[in-house]
């Protein structure tokens, strides 16, 4: 697979080195690339992987792009996510712990951190800071969303790349998707659902399999969070089940939620 | 021979999470052999405090990517012991053919893209595709199936949205059911070619006697909740998991450490098959017995073999599975959840070994307590004691560090450990 020049309807292909990192994570992200079995060899030769320790021995620090997966607690993580991103060309942050710090990040509800530490391994010490996303420590050129990415989303980004096209992202939210799928809508089957506020780019994934959004891939643009909660409010929703869903994975965290109408 | 030998390996390869190895030996007398786990813990069961019970599987999933059927499967039956809840035969064999083809890509993509480049001296399965494409081809089809299937019953292969309390929120039609009774059938043509690669393979014949955790079969083998066995001969409830696990936590290891009737137990493939043998698949009975494979085995890297008979047998199970379901008529199945306060435990095999979840409720189903004990975090201390055992033998045997690096990384990598899972 090495050597030969690619092409993709007759366009000769850029094979760029590829490196995989993980911080905290579950590597579910990673996984779904292993998980493109139809198309995983033909995956591969559109990139060259150098580094992807969950699969290989072989390490090499000759890499272009970077994808990092997972959110950031440790002094040593910070450290090695800088190394990344001084050989790095293009740094993407991959899935929701990486672009957000994912369901990582509900410790930090917690203010005081040292009962959270004290809760699992009593006075054993464990470091363990608050948990951040890729983007508070160092900058990042792309983000792919989801806990977990969809792999198509995640195919059609390396192809765009290989091929030097700019990408854009979905700006509308997941009911546009769920609409499109011809759902019934879960609010009309007494499910909370996240769909009107939360980017769409998964096809409307939960929504689809009639399981209500929790807003894995953060807010849409332009969202009204009024309209939101006055939506789930209207269709008796407790705060409780509110907030379970907007705090799920952080990437609703930045935006305000108004006072009043969560009262 | 006087041996002196240092093995470093720093977040070892090919496994999910971080793991050190450290091997000191001088003038053929073992310093130290040490197995350290250096993943950053995410602090689940604390996560959950004060979250209502249907946070709970939707959250748990994410403790593990390969393996977050199992977790939120546990997850559930734990829920669902707590409120009494108990599910109907066809929920059972859907979430069961769920765990099947869980198992059968989470084995499969151990043994063909993790373990294999280890017997074929490669680095990763990236040669391979080049040099033995057609064995990377087959393993990718039988992943593929198994994720198709997934896929289809829990409306995705990773953090399974279908999968909720009381039973699924949607399920499949025949129409989309029916061409996976053949696929399945087609697929053992592919897991025999494994069968026939992994005989040729020289399994490194060492051999450490330790004590073997897993749910106790009843009439079938075990997958989803029951009682719970040792090959000591220790037989427990399932919601006395702790008195099975003995969690303790000890230096230089973010994972907690367990032990039962010795200084440490195994649970896996390997313990699974070692206690409940005679409930496998015929098929699958054989292949086993042709590697030498009966109870009890005691040689850590025959689990690697281990996992491939259990493709064998839940390949053939999902078959029984996928008939008794075609046979019968299903519709949309999701009972009522009433919350109420007390504890419930779920135990369910997952590839790696034996899953607890527990958790404690409030009368309105908000989660007071949590707590989840993973199967590698169970096989830490076993792993352990089995590289000292390794590195001693092997250094009187007169290796260098070289090979003792191979063998010891070989060794963890049978466990088929999921680091991150551990230490969650
Ligand atoms: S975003 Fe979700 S699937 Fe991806 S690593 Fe984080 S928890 Fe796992
Ligand atoms: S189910 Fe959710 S995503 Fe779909 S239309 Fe309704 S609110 Fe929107
Ligand atoms: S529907 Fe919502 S929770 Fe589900 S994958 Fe899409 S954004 Fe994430």
């Amino acid at each position: 697979m090495d050597g030969e020049v690619r092409t993709y309807l007759g366009v000769p292909l850029y094979r760029p080195k590829v490196a995989f990192f993980e911080f905290t994570s579950c590597e579910g992200c990673q996984l779904q690339i292993l998980n493109n079995e139809v198309n995983l060899l033909d995956f591969f030769s559109l990139i060259e992987v150098v580094n992807f320790r969950e699969v290989m021995t072989e390490r090499s620090d000759d890499y272009e792009i970077a994808f990092v997966e997972g959110s950031i607690t440790t002094d040593n993580e910070i450290k090695r996510l800088k190394r990344i991103r001084r050989q790095a060309k293009m740094l993407i942050a991959f899935g929701s712990c990486a672009c957000f710090g994912g369901v990582n990040q509900l410790k930090n509800r917690f203010r005081d951190l040292d009962y959270v530490k004290r809760e699992v391994y009593g006075e054993h010490p464990v470091e363990s800071k608050k948990v951040r996303a890729i983007d508070e420590i160092v900058d990042v050129d792309l983000r792919i969303y989801g806990c977990p990415v969809r792999k198509e989303e995640v195919e059609k980004i390396v192809l765009h790349i290989a091929l030097g096209k700019s990408l854009t992202v979905p700006k509308y939210p997941v009911c546009v998707e769920c609409k499109a799928n011809e759902n019934i809508c879960l609010f009309d089957l007494g499910e909370p659902c996240l769909g009107p506020i939360t980017r769409a780019g998964c096809n409307a994934w939960c929504p689809t399999n009639r399981a209500g959004c929790w807003g894995c891939r953060g807010p849409a643009e332009d969202v009204n969070m009024e309209e939101m909660l006055r939506i789930m409010k209207g269709h008796g929703f407790s705060e409780e089940t509110i907030m379970d869903r907007l705090e799920c994975f952080g990437g609703f965290s930045p935006v305000k939620i108004p006072e009043e109408s969560i009262r | 021979m006087r041996k002196t030998l240092n093995v470093n390996v720093k977040h070892l390869t090919r496994v999910e999470g971080h793991g050190n190895i450290r091997i000191k030996i001088r003038n053929g007398r073992l310093i130290e052999a040490r197995w350290e786990v250096v993943e950053t813990p995410r602090f689940f069961e604390v996560i959950l405090k004060g979250k209502k019970w249907d946070n709970a599987p939707w959250i748990t999933g994410r403790i593990c990517g390969i393996c977050s059927t199992g977790h939120t499967l546990a997850s559930i039956r734990a829920v669902e012991n707590a409120f009494g809840i108990v599910p109907d035969e066809n929920t059972k064999r859907f979430r069961l053919l769920l765990k099947h083809m869980e198992t059968l890509q989470s084995h499969t993509l151990h043994l063909c893209f993790l373990v294999l480049p280890d017997f074929m001296n490669a680095g990763s399965v990236f040669p391979l595709i080049n040099s033995h494409r057609d064995v990377v081809i087959r393993a990718a089809r039988i992943k593929k199936l198994a994720n198709d299937l997934c896929d289809l019953i829990g409306g995705r292969s990773i953090h399974p949205p279908r999968l909720v309390v009381g039973g699924f929120t949607k399920l499949p039609d025949r129409r989309e059911l029916q061409p996976f009774l053949q696929q399945l059938e087609q697929i053992e043509e592919d897991l025999m070619v494994f069968v026939e690669l992994f005989r040729g393979f020289e399994i490194p014949d060492f051999v450490r006697e330790t004590e073997f955790v897993s749910l106790k079969g009843e009439g079938e083998y075990p997958f989803i909740g029951g009682d719970l066995i040792s090959s000591d001969g220790v037989h427990m409830k399932e919601q006395d998991y702790k008195k099975m696990t003995n969690e303790y936590v000890v230096e230089h290891s973010t994972s907690k450490w367990c032990r039962l009737s010795r200084e440490s137990f195994a649970v896996g493939a390997l313990a699974r098959l070692n206690n409940n043998f005679e409930f496998l698949h015929p098929v699958a009975k054989d292949i086993a017995r042709s590697f030498g494979l009966i109870p009890v085995t005691h040689n850590p890297f025959m689990n690697n073999i281990a996992q491939l008979v259990e493709c064998v047998h839940v390949v053939r199970d999902s078959i029984r599975l996928l008939n008794e379901i075609l046979d019968s008529e299903w519709k949309e199945q999701r009972q009522k959840v009433e919350p109420r306060s007390g504890v419930g435990v779920g135990a369910v095999e997952v590839p790696r070994g034996i899953l607890y979840h527990c958790y404690e409720f409030d009368d309105k189903g908000r989660i007071v307590m949590a707590d989840c004990v993973i199967p590698t975090g169970q096989n830490h201390a076993n792993i352990q004691h089995d590289l000292e055992a390794l590195a001693e033998e092997y250094a009187t045997r007169g290796k260098c560090d070289s090979e003792i690096e191979v063998l010891a990384s070989m060794l963890v990598r049978a466990y088929d450990p999921c680091i991150s899972c551990s230490v969650h």
